[in-house]
């Protein structure tokens, strides 16, 4: 991380400071307002797409932790978010079916139900963690894959493949049923998700992890338990894929299994290759830079249907190629991702126009 | 050599009758010893006596089949190796084994881990514990990049350093531990004498500065016979010799065992 020319650290705050300057925090606070602002100027379609993203980067924050920072690699993500994505549903199914004293329904809402299920994902995830101490590498991925079946089996086979309908949340009486007010939703927890995230990467549990994965070797013998730390990782891993889960969950007002299919969990993994596994910003790269991409070639191809009749047919599967190409020429071609990109483009800016 | 701190005759680590074997092979054979409080004990011998595997013993890392280790009383050799940490034990490495990816100030705080108290909610917001623990921890940190003249390289990712300056990271990863028992394999293997010499000036301030008894596995016999306050010799697994490193020199089995009988 380096400073604008002549900006020095001159105490540990600054140099702890992920915002340094006056600019870079003009920048972030211009970014937060813009963000606000989108519901006012753009249509529920855009809005249902940076909903996505957002949803999708806070689960990215939790496989970005546990297979970016910690090095366990895992398959299941995207069962997690099942996980929270049910646990939101049915406990809010269970607060307005059962018969409860008058007061009680008002406690099981959105706002209840969403950190718990959360709380939950991250439950089981410690418990299909386990396997991590005694594996790693492929032998860890298989076990991963095996916990996504295993929770998306118990899913179809206790609650079934119909759809699940979630409520919408309220608010200070207000009902929150549509993008433009869900929207705010998921800006504020994003925002403090990803603040979240950073902090715990940059203070103790952050370098433990780091320490694992680079050696865990050294890690133990330097007093760092791997029991707990890992286990930790896959804690705060399934936290937020559950609370990412559950917040898409609310969004689209309906679940069925086939929302959390296995293609996620691969997705998920290439988004974070994408954007720049280890690195706080990589989520947020790889979900836009992906999401629009794919988004935009679904947009072209419903277009092109008009002139070319049957086009879609052809085309069904052009989504899946083009990210896979994506992910493909990322890992040949900038294998740490559009964030370290970012770090060189701001290297360069710097300096600009010297070279050093 | 300096007068050795708070020299008592007590011993910090004690390790009685230890035998360890790898399937067929007897790595260390009915091994006893005593570690003095404030001294630096060098454990030297020919290539496989089973040298760093006694130090892979005494923290944990490999479990021996027979004997005991205590360490201040306690006895350790049945516990994982992060505890033993705990109680107050660091070391190095023959091969270097650095958190690659970290920057050498970040390798050092890492190294620190066991002091730091705060937990995963308190490092998730940030303000308050977790960031005055940040700077406090820091502090420590910087003092051994101050003692180790690391300052050119606080920021530059490990992976990417030098072998003498990787050695040198290490070792201070060590020393921020704040360790009562240094545990050094090699650490001058692969260096030029300057480097060496640096090296060797770098263990002493450690040793008269912090009070830190050291165990070191070391080749060059120029380096042990000036730095050591007594010398271990190992060779096929068993103990052969103890003693100052005058004693070392004139033993007979000590000069055979390296040199072969006539």
């Amino acid at each position: 991380m380096h400073n604008p020319c002549g900006v020095f650290n001159e105490t540990y705050e600054q140099d702890l400071a992920i915002f340094r300057t006056k600019t870079q925090w003009g920048l972030l606070i211009g970014a937060i307002i813009i963000a606000f602002t989108f519901p006012l100027f753009l249509n529920s379609y855009i809005l249902g797409v940076l909903i996505q993203i957002f949803a999708t980067i806070i689960i990215l924050h939790g496989l970005n932790i546990l297979t970016g920072y910690c090095g366990q690699i895992s398959l299941a993500q995207a069962a997690f978010a099942a996980v929270g994505g049910y646990t939101s549903a049915l406990l809010s199914e269970w607060a307005l079916g059962a018969a409860l004293p008058e007061w009680f329904p008002g406690i099981f809402n959105f706002w209840i139900t969403v950190p718990i299920a959360g709380l939950t994902a991250g439950a089981i995830g410690v418990l299909f963690g386990i396997p991590a101490l005694r594996l790693r590498g492929f032998y860890l991925v298989m076990a991963t894959l095996a916990a996504h079946f295993i929770i998306i089996y118990i899913i179809v086979h206790t609650i079934g493949t119909q759809a699940q309908t979630l409520p919408a949340p309220h608010l200070f009486g207000l009902l929150l049923n549509n993008s433009q007010s869900y929207y705010y939703v998921v800006l504020v927890a994003l925002i403090a998700l990803s603040y979240v995230a950073k902090n715990l990467v940059r203070t103790r549990f952050g370098r433990a992890w780091i320490a694992i994965r680079d050696n865990d070797l050294a890690a133990e013998v330097m007093g760092i338990s791997l029991f707990r730390y890992k286990l930790s990782a896959f804690f705060i891993g399934c936290l937020f894929a559950g609370l990412g889960g559950a917040l898409w969950a609310h969004y689209t007002r309906s679940i069925t299994p086939e929302y959390y299919h296995l293609t996620y969990g691969l997705w998920y993994l290439g988004y974070i290759i994408v954007g720049g596994m280890g690195s706080a910003l990589g989520p947020f790269f790889g979900a836009s830079f992906l999401i629009i991409l794919t988004q935009g070639l679904a947009e072209v191809i419903s277009a092109l249907s008009g002139t070319f009749y049957g086009i879609e047919s052809y085309l069904s599967a052009a989504r899946e190629v083009l990210f896979g190409l994506v992910v493909v020429l990322f890992m040949i071609l900038e294998p740490r991702g559009i964030a370290h990109r970012w770090n060189l483009f701001k290297a360069y800016y710097r300096l600009f126009p010297y070279a050093h | 050599m300096g007068t050795a701190p708070a020299s008592k005759d007590v011993a910090i680590l004690e390790i009685a009758n230890l035998s360890l074997s790898f399937g067929g092979v007897q790595a260390l054979m009915d091994i006893s010893l005593e570690v003095k409080q404030g001294e630096v004990l060098a454990i030297i011998g020919p290539n496989g006596a089973g040298k760093t595997s006694l130090l892979n013993c005494m923290n944990g890392f490999y479990r021996a089949q027979q004997g005991d280790i205590s360490f201040q009383g306690k006895g350790i050799s049945k516990m994982p190796s992060h505890k033993i940490a705990e109680l107050g034990i660091a070391r190095t490495f023959q091969q270097i084994e650095l958190y690659t990816h970290l920057s050498a100030q970040d390798n050092l705080m890492a190294g620190r881990h066991i002091h730091f108290k705060s937990g995963m909610l308190d490092g998730a917001l940030y303000f308050g514990k977790a960031h005055r623990e940040e700077i406090e921890h820091r502090k420590a940190v910087e003092n051994i990049i101050d003692l180790f003249d690391m300052e050119a390289i606080r920021k530059k990712v490990v992976g990417f350093l030098p072998y003498g300056q990787r050695k040198l990271v290490e070792l201070g990863r060590a020393v921020v531990m704040e360790p009562k028992l240094l545990l050094l394999d090699e650490p001058m293997a692969g260096m030029n004498v300057e480097e060496k010499e640096d090296m060797a000036r770098f263990i002493l301030d450690i040793w008269e500065l912090k009070g830190t008894t050291i165990v070191l596995i070391e080749h060059d016999m120029g380096v042990v016979m000036d730095i050591a306050d007594r010398i271990v010799v190992l060779d096929f697994g068993r103990k052969i010799a103890e003693g100052t490193p005058q004693e070392i020199q004139t033993n007979p089995a000590v000069i055979s065992a390296y040199l072969g009988q006539e």
